[in-house]
């Protein structure tokens, strides 16, 4: 998903909105520009009981994996 | 320790707390805050519950849903001098630039935020007594609204949860 130039909430709508199509064990990478992504998705996966399985810096940038650990019904 | 920290983070993944934003006013600046507080609990799992009262109200009227506006008076966050926001046309003008602003953050106008709010599972309550005292018919609402309630409900759906007052 490229939430580049997209400012809170929407990376966490846009990752949520993946979230709900997808299935168990799905990776969802999502690119941001926005500094608070980083935070707020980390937040987002704790809370909702997902792993954050990575995130990378890239140019200008930044590459989050989370993995869907938990669905909710 | 390090047991216990995993504890805790299990058993927050795992309760659905609740939010309840209370909503009193009805200008751009009040209404996407709330807005974005509630869409963003939601997505965390959280029972999530907005009240609209007083200016409020104004947010989930048809009328005035679309045409939210930033006030030129009486924001000492304007970067001019207050006294030039009394000039006609002010108002109008910082609502277009606050507009302007929010769509390069590509965030999604008041009614969207509403229906995203709505699919997200936001519950939406209008003040009864606001409705009565400014006048505003049930069908002046717009159709995202679940009900019409009093402060007793209100308090009771944020029980035990976090309140926030905008």
């Amino acid at each position: 998903m490229d939430c580049r130039g997209s400012f809170c909430p929407g990376p966490i709508t846009e990752l949520f909105k993946a979230y709900r199509s997808a299935q168990l064990g799905d990776v969802i990478e999502l690119w941001a520009t926005d500094p608070a992504a980083k935070a707020d998705i980390a937040a987002w996966a704790q809370k909702s009981g997902n792993e954050l399985q990575n995130v990378s810096e890239e140019q200008g940038y930044v590459r989050i994996l989370v993995k869907v650990t938990k669905k909710r019904s | 320790m390090a047991q216990m920290s995993q504890m805790r983070t299990e058993e927050k993944g795992e309760q659905t707390s609740r939010l309840l934003i209370i909503l009193s006013k009805g200008t751009m600046d009040m209404v996407y805050p709330a807005l974005m507080i509630a869409t963003t609990g939601a997505t965390m799992g959280k029972e999530v519950h907005m009240f609209f009262t007083f200016w409020g109200l104004d947010a989930v009227n048809k009328k005035k849903v679309n045409s939210m506006k930033v006030a030129a008076v009486g924001n000492p966050g304007m970067p001019m001098p207050n006294i030039l926001g009394m000039i006609p046309g002010m108002t109008a003008m910082a609502t277009r630039m606050m507009e302007g602003k929010m769509a390069k953050a590509k965030v999604p106008s008041i009614p969207e935020m509403f229906r995203m709010a709505k699919d997200l599972g936001v519950k939406l309550h209008a003040c009864s007594t606001t409705m009565e005292v400014m006048g505003t018919p049930k069908d002046d609402l717009i159709r995202e609204v679940d009900d019409v309630v009093g402060a007793a409900t209100m308090l009771s759906l944020g029980e035990g949860g976090q309140i926030i007052f905008i």
